[in-house]
């Protein structure tokens, strides 16, 4: 009886797997070319950036916040790299060029999108807007930033240094997968091992009982603010790259994608529960979920529909098990 | 007008038990509420009269027991079918809407509509208008109520009542919260309505107010009826008397030991109100704390004891003033991290909401505080993790299974020790318990109880806070007593009463 009951409770964690393995088995009955290893890498290329926003989504929701403006400032990110990358700083008045290196140019973008993510926290925390307004006026003022940055119009021939971050191929596996695979494996680790995890799971459990336990409340959010604005500034690298081009209007609505994913992946809104591998089967679900449902010609409308019933499905079974506990 | 028979009572309580999880809030309670007079229903903190009046009016379900209205039986399912059949609540805590008007929050629930289904503001606010000005209250029923001061608040509360056409009306702590002269109106009021026959209920902790205002008493201590009679027969030392005389925690024996060096020394210690300048919470509280002393806290609900604690843990910087020294050093104590520094821990009250992270584990509750002690190269080790946790859980005799159980899980005691194992954890000299024993089994209790005298006996200096007077005799070794925010006494072990105790709680401002 128990024993049953042991098997079925097991069954529950790993409800988003057996999800995943659902999915791959009917779709590739479906369609031939899912099982193939073309499809496979091109699936995970195509999820390695909402992996990679959605870490830091998963870090900002385990503290019972949220980060809306994660696809504005992807786009500033990506915008200031190739910028920096093709423009250089020229200051003629003092008859002064300074060229960046890729390096450098991409370090520029990531400081930019810690930076935003900074100037979120401090708001979040120095002057108790909630995390959603705060992250609402962020997403518009980054994307008007984006516009002013550009001028609107696509920043182009970048070189082919860039092009290998986002096309690139590194001992068999697409780059965008080693980035994405490096950043989920530090933020395991963090999560997992480190007293600023240990502490982001600790305030969104409980903040009260956290503050009375000596925790430095509004330090751990401008951290995790900031790791959130650096991690999408690393995603907008990779799409720029990717199309060799900083798009003024990249990122638009990848808040969406990334919070779908961090809840399918298990994580509560409320805080204090959830892991990073839970996100990254969340983004594989919805990734594998496009990509089948474009294999098998379903119109781009229908996909939508489906993606919005499937995130239900997943809060209304974890909702369920809960109970059940 | 409702039952000018003032012997035939209109509510009788027979033979009511309340149990929460296995603990008897109330056992057996009989009562009896006479219309056209104030019943005063006095106790202690925890005492079972909130509890008593939740289940008359139907905010709680009964376990056992019968509540009869008129000489029917009633078992109302919630408080706005107790107040269809007039019977009306009006809590210590105001239950008021503080963005909606006067108006709209006396007919919340109630609203008059239009034949359209709309609703009738015009006339609303007549009659708010009308109750408002029975009450005295001159203000446009237009206003948002948090524009009010509290006392008139408190004024809403009681229209909001009499809009019910109330046959018996329940007062908890109604002055806690209002000036004299509000007092005054107030009992005019509740005189008004005494001659018109309603029967009021009314809990205070001021007993000059009862002999004030009220006819009947009815004693409650621990959840068990000890009392009844009229005010005119008794006076302030016999109810007092009454309140307090119950068992004390007579099996745990306190082991005499010797205290060592002073420990910590407050002096003048004050915190304003954050809301209200001119408001002390905590006002001129000076003491010291000896190694190996257990300092007993008393006084009544909003004596401002658990303030005096977190004045002390450094949860208000900016409010709080006085020196505080430890072993002679005067420190500055502005953040919890300050003063786990300076050695000092707080097991807070409430540990659900301020003490357990409740979806982590055991051991991750432990080390909460003492994540450093437990880090190598910079990542946690689990292995200590898990030794720090299993260590306590040896100690405090926590009943776990694992460390890895979810702390949501466990029993209150259990979940308490775990709290105090999270603090012990810190290496405190000076160890602030606010109502360790809160709703814990008497086992767990007494355990507790040893606990406290062993760290004493360790060397550590121990302030506890309790509402449960037997519990602070037996485990103190000297008393401190807070009243309205103020320090009213300070007896050693060998001189305090519960008597003397409960008559410096009771002391009000001359």
């Amino acid at each position: 009886m128990t024993n049953t009951k042991n098997i079925t409770n097991k069954l529950a964690k790993f409800q988003s797997i057996i999800a995943l393995l659902i999915m791959c088995i009917v779709l590739s009955f479906l369609s031939d070319k899912f099982m193939t290893g073309d499809n496979a890498w091109n699936v995970m290329r195509q999820i390695s950036v909402n992996v990679i926003i959605s870490v830091g989504m998963t870090l900002v929701i385990l503290t019972g916040g949220i980060d809306l403006s994660v696809g504005s400032v992807l786009a500033l990110a990506g915008a200031v790299t190739a910028g920096m990358l093709k423009f250089g700083a020229e200051f003629s008045d003092a008859n002064l060029y300074i060229g960046f290196t890729l390096f450098g140019a991409m370090l520029g973008g990531i400081a930019v999108g810690a930076f935003l993510g900074w100037f979120n926290g401090i708001t979040i925390t120095r002057f108790k807007v909630p995390p959603f307004v705060a992250t609402l006026a962020m997403l518009t003022i980054a994307r008007g930033l984006t516009m002013l940055w550009t001028g609107g119009f696509p920043i182009t021939g970048l070189g082919d240094n860039m092009a290998f971050i986002g096309t690139g191929w590194f001992l068999g596996i697409p780059m965008p997968v080693w980035i994405s695979a490096f950043v989920v494996l530090a933020a395991v680790v963090l999560t997992k091992k480190t007293k600023l995890g240990r502490h982001i799971y600790a305030i969104g459990g409980n903040e009260t009982a956290s503050r009375l336990s000596g925790l430095k409340i509004s330090k751990v959010k401008i951290i995790v603010y900031s790791l959130a604005g650096a991690l999408s500034a690393i995603g907008g690298i990779i799409i720029t790259s990717r199309l060799d081009s900083a798009q003024p209007n990249a990122g638009m609505g990848f808040e969406l994608d990334s919070i779908a994913a961090v809840v399918i992946g298990g994580t509560s809104l409320s805080g204090g529960k959830g892991t990073i591998l839970g996100t990254v089967q969340g983004a594989l679900i919805i990734g594998i979920l496009n990509n089948g449902l474009v294999l098998l010609n379903v119109s781009p409308f229908w996909q939508q529909v489906v993606k919005g019933f499937i995130i239900l499905l997943a809060v209304v079974v974890e909702k369920l098990n809960s109970k059940k506990e | 007008m409702v039952n000018n028979d003032h012997t035939k009572p209109i509510l009788e309580i027979r033979n009511v038990s309340k149990e929460f999880s296995g603990v008897y809030a109330l056992r057996n309670v009989d009562m009896q509420i006479l219309p056209g007079m104030v019943t005063a229903v006095i106790g202690e903190n925890g005492a079972g009269k909130s509890t008593l009046m939740k289940i008359i009016s139907g905010v709680y379900q009964r376990s056992e027991g019968n509540v009869m209205l008129n000489g029917k039986n009633v078992a109302f399912k919630d408080p706005k079918e107790a107040a269809e059949n007039g019977v009306v609540i009006i809590h210590q805590e105001l239950n008021l809407i503080p963005h909606l008007s006067i108006t709209e929050n006396l007919f919340l629930g109630n609203e008059i509509t239009n034949k359209f289904g709309l609703l009738d503001y015009g006339r609303m606010h007549k009659k708010a208008k009308e109750l408002l000005s029975l009450l005295q209250l001159d203000v446009d029923p237009k206003m948002a109520v948090s524009q009010l001061r509290v006392g008139q608040q408190q004024l809403v509360e009681i229209a909001r009542a009499l809009l019910h056409n109330s046959k018996v009306l329940i007062m908890d702590e109604p002055t806690s919260a209002i000036s004299d002269q509000e007092v005054e109106l107030l009992f005019k009021i509740i005189n008004n309505l005494k001659n018109s026959g309603v029967a009021i209920v009314y809990i205070s902790h001021k007993l000059n107010e009862l002999f004030q205002i009220a006819t009947r008493y009815e004693v409650l201590r621990d959840g068990q009826k000890v009392g009844e009679g009229f005010m005119k027969d008794t006076n302030h030392d016999q109810l007092v008397k009454m309140m307090v005389g119950r068992d004390l925690a007579s099996f745990f024996k306190k082991d005499e030991h010797k205290q060592g060096a002073e420990l910590l020394r407050v002096e003048d210690l004050c915190l304003r109100n954050p809301e209200n300048k001119l408001d002390d919470l905590v006002h001129n509280v000076s003491f010291s704390l000896h190694r190996g002393e257990v300092l007993g806290i008393c006084g009544l609900m909003g004596a401002g004891r658990t303030e005096l604690l977190e004045a002390i843990f450094g949860l208000h910087p900016k409010h709080v003033s006085g020196k505080i020294f430890i072993d002679n050093e005067p420190h500055t104590i502005c953040s919890v991290s300050d003063a786990i520094k300076a050695g000092i821990a707080l097991v807070p009250e409430d540990r659900k909401l301020q003490g357990l992270i409740l979806n982590m584990d055991v051991a991750q509750n432990t080390s909460l505080a003492c994540l450093d002690n437990i880090i190598s190269y910079s990542f946690i080790s689990t292995r200590k993790e898990n030794e720090l946790s299993l260590s306590y859980i040896k100690s405090l005799n926590t009943k776990v299974p694992s460390p890895k159980i979810e702390v949501s899980k466990l029993s209150g005691g259990n979940q308490q020790k775990v709290v105090i194992a999270k603090w012990l954890a810190t290496n405190p000299k000076i160890l602030l318990l606010d109502e360790p024993t809160w709703g814990i089994d008497i086992g767990a209790k007494t355990e507790i109880y040893k606990l406290i005298n062993d760290l004493a006996k360790q060397g550590m200096g121990i302030v506890m806070v309790s509402s449960e007077l037997p519990e602070i005799l037996a485990i103190s070794d000297n008393i401190l007593v807070l009243s309205e925010s103020k320090l009213t006494g300070v007896f050693s072990r060998s001189e305090a009463t519960e008597e003397k105790i409960m008559h410096a709680a009771l002391t009000e401002k001359e």
